[in-house]
C-alpha cells in the first residue's frame, strides 16, 4: 500500500526536490530525497537511513569483556558479525594476536552460518520476487508467495538454508539468539560430536541447493543481460578484506582497495592501520557518515562493499564450487570487474556456496572439538578488527582504559560504507526513470529493486510497529516538496 | 472424570514476541514471550527474537493459534489486539518481515493457516537503554494478564 502526497511546487523557480520520507527516528524505515534542477532534471538523490551513533556512546563504559555480548543489540539481521567483530577486537586488547586453532575454526564455522543465512534472506525474501518474477510483475504478485508458486521448491531452498544457518549458530553459540561463543582471547565451547553429526547429515543438500538457486538466478540474467548490466549501475571502486594470498577471506584478512580498472589502491592493509588508508566525513543532512579513501579524497574515494567487493577484490576462492562460480561470473566483466548492482545477487549467491563449501570443510576438521579455547595476553589500550558480514566489511575500533572499561567506540558498519553507492544508484535510478514531477509506482518499485541490492542495515535492530518502511520526496532546487510517495 | 467430559486435546499456542531488548520499549515482545514461556504450559510454546524471520513459518504451521507480540510506537495504551491474516509484500530490507507473510508463507509451504493475533503493546522510548519504561512496564502487565487469560481459556478441557 503506499500513500501519495503532491505539494506546489511551481516549475522554473529552481531546483526541485522529490522525497521519500521516514516518519520515525528508530528502524523500519527509510527515505529517499530526488532533487531536481532548475532545468527540472535529476541533479542528485539521497538515500537516508538512521545510524547508530548513540550505540557507540552506549558502548562507553562498559568493561571490554562484555562488548562482544553487548554488541548483539546492535543489529537483528547480523548480530552474530558484531559479536565476533568486537571479539577479535578485544583479543587485541587482551594481547592475543592468535587465537588457539580450536577458537579460530569454531568463530569461523560460526560466521560461515551466519552469512549463508543472511544471505539466503536476502536472495530468497528479498531479491527473488524482482529477479524471478521480473520488475514490472504486479506488485500483489512480486513477493515471496509470488516466486513460490512460480518456483515452489524456492520456498523449501529459503526456509531450509536459512534454518541451517541458524542451527550452526546455535550449534557454536549455545543458541541461536544472542549466542555467547565468544570471549576476548577465544571461545567458551568446542563444538559436540552430537551437534557436528547433525550438521554434517544436511549439508550435501544444502550446497545442492545453493548451486541450484544461483543456476536459477543465471536464467534470469541470461534472459535480461541488458538490465542486469545497467540498472543502477556504475563503475567504482572497491573495498573488502582478503586473505595474505588474495583469497576471498570473510573471517579475517587484510584491507585490499581496488579502483573501477581493478587496479590496486592499497592492499595488505592491516586493520590497525585503517585510519591511514580511510577516512569518515559527516555531512550535515544526514545521520550517517561518508568513509572514503584517504588518498583519492572525498569526490572520488568512495567505494562499495558487499558481495560485489568481495568478489571482484579476491584474486580467487579456495573452496572448489564457489571458485568455478567466481570465474564464470567474472567473465561478466569481459576481463574487468564486474559493475553491475544487480550483480550483487549473483555474487551473493557465490558466497553462500563458499560459506556451506566452508561449513563442510569445518565439519570434518577435529580441531573443532580441541579443548584449547582461550589463550591469554598483555593487556592493550587499543584494538581494532574487520570482518565481511553479509552486506560487506564491518570494522569495530575500540579503546580501553586501564580499569578495563571501554573509553571509545568507533564502529563502521557495511551499510555506511555503501552510503555514497546507494545514493548514486538511486540517482541512476531516478535519472533513467523520473518523467516529470510524479512519483509512478514504476519509479517507486525501481528505487526499492536499487536498494535491496544493498539490503541496507537500517539502526539498531528495533522495528516497532508504527514505523513506515519508505518513503520517496520530490523537491525542487530550493527544497520545496513537490510530492511525496510512501509505501508502508 | 465422568465420561461426559470427554477431554479434548487443547490447541497448540505460539507466542512470538520480538523486538530489542536493547531498545528500551522495544523489548516488549521479548518480555512478553518470556512471561509466557515462564507458565511452563503443555501445548505452549513462546519465542523471542529481534524481528521475525522467514523460519518463523514452519513454527507457525505446526501451531494451532499463534500470537505475534510487538511494540507499537502509536495507538491504544495499554495494547491492542487485532486478527492477522496471511498476505505477502516486498520490502525494501531484510530487516522487515511481516506477521502477515510468516502466515502466507505456512499457508503456501506447508498448507496450514493457524489462527493468528497481532498484539500490539504501546511504548513511549526507544532509546539504547536496556530496561522499559515505566508506562511500557504497565502496559506489559496487562498485556500479560489478557494473553495468559486467552491461552488458559484455550486450555480448558471442553466438556460434550
Amino acid at each position: 500500500m503506499s500513500e501519495v502526497h503532491v505539494s506546489t511546487g511551481q516549475p522554473g523557480q529552481g531546483p526541485r526536490k522529490i522525497v521519500i520520507d521516514p516518519v520515525t527516528r528508530v528502524e523500519g524505515h527509510g527515505k529517499v530525497t530526488i532533487r531536481l534542477n532548475e532545468a527540472g532534471e535529476v541533479e542528485q538523490a539521497r538515500f537516508h537511513i538512521v545510524e547508530f551513533r548513540g550505540f557507540e556512546r552506549f558502548i562507553q563504559g562498559r568493561m571490554y569483556w562484555e562488548v562482544p555480548v553487548i554488541v548483539q543489540r546492535l543489529c537483528g539481521i547480523c548480530p552474530v558479525s558484531h559479536h565476533l567483530c568486537a571479539a577479535k577486537a578485544m583479543d587485541i586488547v587482551a594481547g592475543v594476536d592468535q587465537v588457539t586453532p580450536t577458537a579460530d575454526k569454531m568463530r569461523r564455522l560460526m560466521h560461515y552460518g551466519q552469512v549463508l543465512q543472511s544471505n539466503a534472506v536476502n536472495f530468497f525474501h528479498l531479491a527473488s520476487p524482482d529477479l524471478l518474477l521480473g520488475f514490472e510483475a504486479p506488485v500483489t504478485q512480486r513477493n515471496i508467495i509470488g516466486v513460490i508458486e512460480a518456483f515452489p521448491e524456492v520456498g523449501k531452498w529459503a526456509i531450509f538454508i536459512r534454518k541451517f544457518g541458524q542451527q550452526v549458530i546455535a550449534a557454536t553459540g549455545g543458541r541461536r539468539i544472542h549466542p555467547r561463543l565468544c570471549v576476548p582471547g577465544g571461545v567458551n565451547q568446542n563444538l559436540s560430536i552430537e551437534h557436528r553429526d547433525a550438521l554434517r547429515k544436511d549439508l550435501d543438500q544444502i550446497i545442492e541447493w545453493c548451486g541450484d538457486a544461483l543456476e536459477l538466478h543465471k536464467s534470469f540474467v541470461r534472459g535480461h543481460e541488458n538490465l542486469h548490466a545497467t540498472f543502477a549501475s556504475f563503475p567504482s571502486n572497491y573495498v573488502s578484506i582478503v586473505g595474505d594470498d588474495g583469497r576471498m577471506d570473510l573471517y579475517d584478512g587484510v584491507l585490499r582497495a581496488i579502483d573501477a580498472d581493478g587496479k590496486p589502491i592499497f592492499e595488505g592493509v592491516r586493520p590497525s592501520a585503517y585510519r591511514d588508508y580511510l577516512i569518515e566525513e559527516v555531512r550535515s543532512w544526514s545521520y550517517m557518515k561518508f568513509p572514503h579513501i584517504r588518498s583519492l579524497g572525498r569526490e572520488d574515494g568512495w567505494y562499495r562493499v558487499g558481495p560485489l567487493a568481495q568478489l571482484n577484490c579476491c584474486s580467487f576462492i579456495d573452496t572448489p564450487l564457489a571458485e568455478a562460480a567466481r570465474q564464470e561470473f567474472m567473465a561478466l566483466g569481459n576481463g574487468g570487474l564486474v559493475h553491475a548492482t544487480l550483480a550483487y545477487h549473483w555474487a551473493r549467491l557465490i558466497c553462500m556456496i563458499h560459506c556451506a563449501e566452508k561449513i563442510q570443510d569445518l565439519l570434518f576438521d577435529d580441531d573443532l572439538q580441541g579443548d584449547d579455547l582461550i589463550v591469554t595476553g598483555e593487556r592493550r589500550p587499543e584494538g581494532v578488527a574487520i570482518i565481511e558480514a553479509p552486506r560487506g566489511t564491518l570494522l569495530h575500533h575500540y579503546t580501553v582504559d586501564e580499569n578495563d572499561q571501554v573509553t571509545g567506540a568507533n564502529l563502521i558498519v557495511s551499510t555506511t560504507n555503501n552510503n555514497e553507492a546507494m545514493n548514486r544508484s538511486v540517482t541512476k535510478v531516478a535519472i533513467d526513470d523520473l518523467t516529470g514531477h510524479e512519483i509512478t509506482e514504476g519509479l517507486l518499485n525501481h528505487i526499492e529493486v536499487a536498494i535491496r541490492a544493498y539490503d541496507p542495515c537500517l539502526s539498531c535492530a528495533t522495528h516497532a510497529l508504527g514505523d513506515m518502511p519508505l518513503v520517496v520526496t520530490l523537491e525542487d532546487a530550493d527544497g520545496s516538496v513537490i510530492a511525496t510517495r510512501v509505501k508502508q | 472424570m465422568s465420561l461426559l467430559d470427554v477431554g479434548v486435546t487443547p490447541p497448540r499456542v505460539l507466542v512470538l514476541g520480538y523486538g530489542n531488548p536493547g531498545r528500551q520499549d522495544d523489548g516488549l515482545g521479548p518480555a512478553v514471550a518470556s512471561g509466557i514461556d515462564r507458565l511452563g504450559w503443555p501445548n505452549l510454546t513462546a519465542v523471542d527474537n529481534y524481528q521475525l524471520n522467514i523460519e518463523d513459518a514452519m513454527d507457525a504451521a505446526e501451531h494451532d493459534v499463534v500470537w505475534f507480540v510487538d511494540a507499537a510506537k502509536a495507538g491504544p495504551s495499554p495494547y491492542a489486539v487485532h486478527e492477522v491474516s496471511p498476505a505477502s509484500s516486498i520490502e525494501f530490507t531484510s530487516h522487515l518481515v511481516r506477521p502477515e507473510a510468516i502466515l502466507a508463507i505456512a499457508r503456501q509451504c506447508y498448507g496450514r493457516s493457524p489462527q493468528a493475533f497481532m498484539l500490539a503493546i504501546r511504548g513511549y522510548e526507544f532509546e539504547f537503554i536496556e530496561a522499559l519504561t515505566p508506562g511500557a512496564t504497565d502496559n506489559l502487565r496487562h498485556a500479560l494478564a489478557m494473553l495468559t487469560d486467552r491461552i488458559r481459556r484455550l486450555q480448558m478441557p471442553v466438556s460434550l
